[in-house]
């Protein structure tokens, strides 16, 4: 054993001199960081208490305790929040279900899971109908508010910038032109002049009796945002198609729409669900920007409990908290595409 | 672009044309609709669309600039100031993020475990959390935290980092700075011009590289001497300020986009065929030159569009600097002028045509370099 890790040593650590170096210098900068962050974060650490006067030197996670649910729930009426759990249960059933290769009802999953699943989520959260209390949008919030705008934004951005890409890979010039010009004018500006126009402008734009949701407008604005990223997503799936397939759908007698239907897209989208799932992955990340535009997601929780005078000025352990939750989805979310990536190299790309 | 399998379901003319035309109209339709419910909200505010108010005073302050600002000046020149600064984080971010990102790939390629998977953590953790949520840890969790002037941290007693922000020497300019500065930028665009131009040359004109170098030694040279930041008092005098707002922007769109820089140098470098490595190495070239004439040129050519489009998310995520209030376009155009003036709509539009304008033009130049390194098939 002590052989095999001198070997292990010598072939990964001190190969050669460069790499002797290399490996000296390393060590001696975690050396330097390691220690002093791992005392912050568990030695020194506090882990209960009632306010800030039991904070010592170290992170300072009893903060965290108190607020845990704020930041998980934003300020939905605590009697109310097992409809958030349920739903949440719901979705991560049918998204399990959705991304579980050897379920032989998969499609039946993912269909659902865009249709069924969000109708039960939004009677479940609104509320208002079936004896459930209504609760308003401006209540919602902490990492639900996260979720929520994900999964809407995405169940429009995705039909849409699947018509988009159609759209500018079509022979007639109007739409092929129209559909260039939404993609690339999103593409071109930061999602947070998006954000700020749906909020301020987008009221300008619609008549007297129509005022939109807060909620429904951010998604609005984050859906025409994401649906140009999501074209150029499909975009590249449609161009991996061969001709061939093309042909021999025109062949077979079957229409443009049809042949899409049936042929070009299910073959397409096999190839772009790991682009899919990168651009929610990123979409899960710049849902924090409704934070600028006053909407309590998690990280608008954090900031506002951070001026809290029980808990003044613990900034540090409530965003170090948030980074915990994103890298956790997102790291998972990703593991999962790229091993979806590996299976699409290996079956040839077709 | 128009693709020939879509040709196979061919239209009649007339039915494209009414496709298209009625496409045209529900456009069109959709946009007098807006247009017209947005008419009827500025009426009753006694307003019109009028981009006149540019001209008129801002009345506010501009914490950071470059330029001269005061709040006597028009909102025009307000714009100008917060887009240059804009523009010094957006290059100060490339700058960095490029040399960060670069080695950050590097290292995830080394044989040496320690170094790759360093590195690997370090890609991984800034790539799976928000960039917003990076920014502001930026700024609330470290940079608000530093230690008064008093307790600066410093570095050599040149640099130095504290609560107000970090302090750098800066340079003295001499008579003789701005004609060598002027000579330098005309060496660094007609060296590669004058060697493009005569490709039977290359090895009499190798010596015009050494041009540039010696004029940047030559700048240096004459400067009239540093301006190094001195504690005076509470505060530091001399030298240059970044304000906390600019180091924590700075500092998190730097990282933010040297991991994903990091992924691509990692994957475009790995993508070269190990079959090319090899045979180079069997022709006798030494791992210098194989990494210099084979490997590089052909990762090159795969890194390039991608990194482009990381340069160009970082411009866009300047704006994110809002956030934490420094002064770019977005904090003081779509924040301060817009609640002053209330014209939503024309600045809405500003701030969007300026990064699209930016957008088009960084795409544009990048697009060069790019078709220049492209492969060129005969």
């Amino acid at each position: 054993m002590t052989e095999r890790l001198r070997s292990w040593i010598h072939a990964n650590l001190f190969s050669s001199r460069l790499n002797g170096f290399l490996t000296l210098v390393m060590l001696a900068l975690l050396a330097l960081t390691l220690p002093p962050l791992l005392r912050w974060a568990f030695l020194d650490a506090v882990y209960a208490g009632a306010d800030r006067s039991v904070c010592g030197a170290g992170a300072c996670w009893a903060f965290i305790d108190a607020r845990f649910d704020q930041f998980f729930y934003g300020r939905y009426a605590p009697s109310e929040r097992w409809r958030i759990n349920l739903a949440a249960l719901v979705l991560a059933l049918f998204a399990a279900g959705a991304m579980w290769p050897r379920n032989p009802r998969r499609t039946e999953c993912v269909i659902l899971l865009v249709t069924l699943c969000p109708l039960i989520a939004g009677v479940l959260l609104v509320g208002g109908v079936f004896g459930l209390k209504l609760v308003p949008t401006d209540q919602w919030g902490g990492l639900t508010l996260n979720v929520v705008l994900t999964y809407a934004t995405t169940a429009i951005a995705l039909p849409l910038g699947v018509l988009l890409a159609l759209g500018r890979r079509s022979r007639l010039p109007v739409v092929r032109w129209l559909s260039i010009g939404f993609i690339e004018i999103w593409r071109g500006v930061p999602l947070l002049t998006v954000l700020f126009m749906a909020t301020v402008m987008l009221p300008m734009f619609l008549p007297d009796g129509l005022t939109l949701d807060r909620l429904v407008r951010a998604i609005l604005g984050l859906s025409l945002f994401v649906a140009a990223y999501m074209a150029e997503v499909v975009r590249a799936g449609l161009q991996g198609i061969s001709k061939g397939q093309y042909e021999a759908a025109a062949g077979l007698g079957l229409g443009y729409w049809r042949a899409h239907r049936l042929i070009i897209l299910p073959q397409a989208f096999r190839l772009i669900v790991p682009g899919i799932v990168n651009t929610v992955i990123d979409l899960f990340k710049d849902t924090t920007l409704v934070s600028i535009i006053g909407l309590f997601d998690i990280l608008g929780i954090v900031g506002q409990s951070t001026k809290d005078p029980a808990w003044l000025g613990l900034g540090r352990e409530g965003y170090v908290f948030a980074a915990f939750v994103f890298f956790v989805c997102c790291f998972s979310l990703s593991l999962y595409s790229q091993s979806l990536e590996r299976k699409i190299a290996r079956s040839g790309g077709h | 672009m128009k693709d020939s399998s879509t040709g196979l379901w061919p239209m009649k003319n007339a039915h494209a044309l009414l496709w298209q035309g009625v496409l045209l109209l529900a456009t069109g339709l959709l946009a007098l609709w807006f247009g017209g419910n947005a008419a009827e909200h500025l009426a009753r505010r006694g307003m019109s669309l009028d981009f006149g108010f540019l001209g008129q005073t801002a009345g506010f302050d501009i914490p950071f600039h470059i330029l001269p600002f005061a709040s006597t000046d028009t909102y025009l020149k307000a714009l100008g100031i917060a887009f240059l600064n804009t523009v010094l984080v957006a290059v100060l971010g490339i700058l960095a993020a490029s040399a960060l990102g670069l080695t950050l790939g590097i290292m995830r390629l080394s044989a040496n475990w320690l170094v790759r998977n360093t590195a690997g953590v370090i890609v991984e953790v800034v790539r799976n959390t928000p960039q917003l949520l990076q920014i502001v840890f930026w700024y609330v969790g470290v940079l608000q935290v530093l230690p008064q002037a008093r307790q600066s941290l410093s570095l050599a007693d040149t640099v130095f980092l504290n609560i107000r922000g970090l302090f750098v020497p800066a340079p003295l300019a001499s008579p003789a700075t701005l004609p060598l500065l002027a000579a330098l930028v005309l060496a660094l665009v007609a060296v590669p011009l004058i060697r493009h131009r005569l490709p039977d040359a290359r090895g009499r004109t190798r010596w015009l590289w050494l041009v540039p170098p010696a004029l940047l030694a030559a700048l240096i040279a004459t400067l009239d001497g540093w301006s190094v930041p001195k504690l005076q008092g509470f505060n530091f005098s001399g030298g240059i300020t970044l304000p906390p707002e600019l180091v924590a922007l700075w500092a998190g769109l730097t990282l933010y986009t040297a991991a994903f820089i990091a992924e691509i140098v990692r994957a475009s470098i790995a993508g070269v065929g190990k079959g090319q490595t090899e045979a180079a190495r069997s022709l006798g070239l030494k791992p210098w030159l194989t990494l210099r004439l084979v490997v590089l040129p052909q990762a090159l050519r795969v890194m390039i569009p991608q990194v482009t489009s990381q340069y160009l998310n970082l411009i866009k995520s300047s704006s994110l600097g809002a956030a934490i209030a420094y002064p770019e376009i977005v904090q003081i155009f779509a924040g301060t002028v817009l609640n002053q003036s209330g014209r939503a709509i024309e600045v809405m539009v500003i701030v969007m045509l300026v990064f699209l304008a930016v957008n088009l033009a960084a795409s544009a130049a990048l697009e060069r370099v790019n078709a220049a390194t492209a492969l060129k098939e005969r």
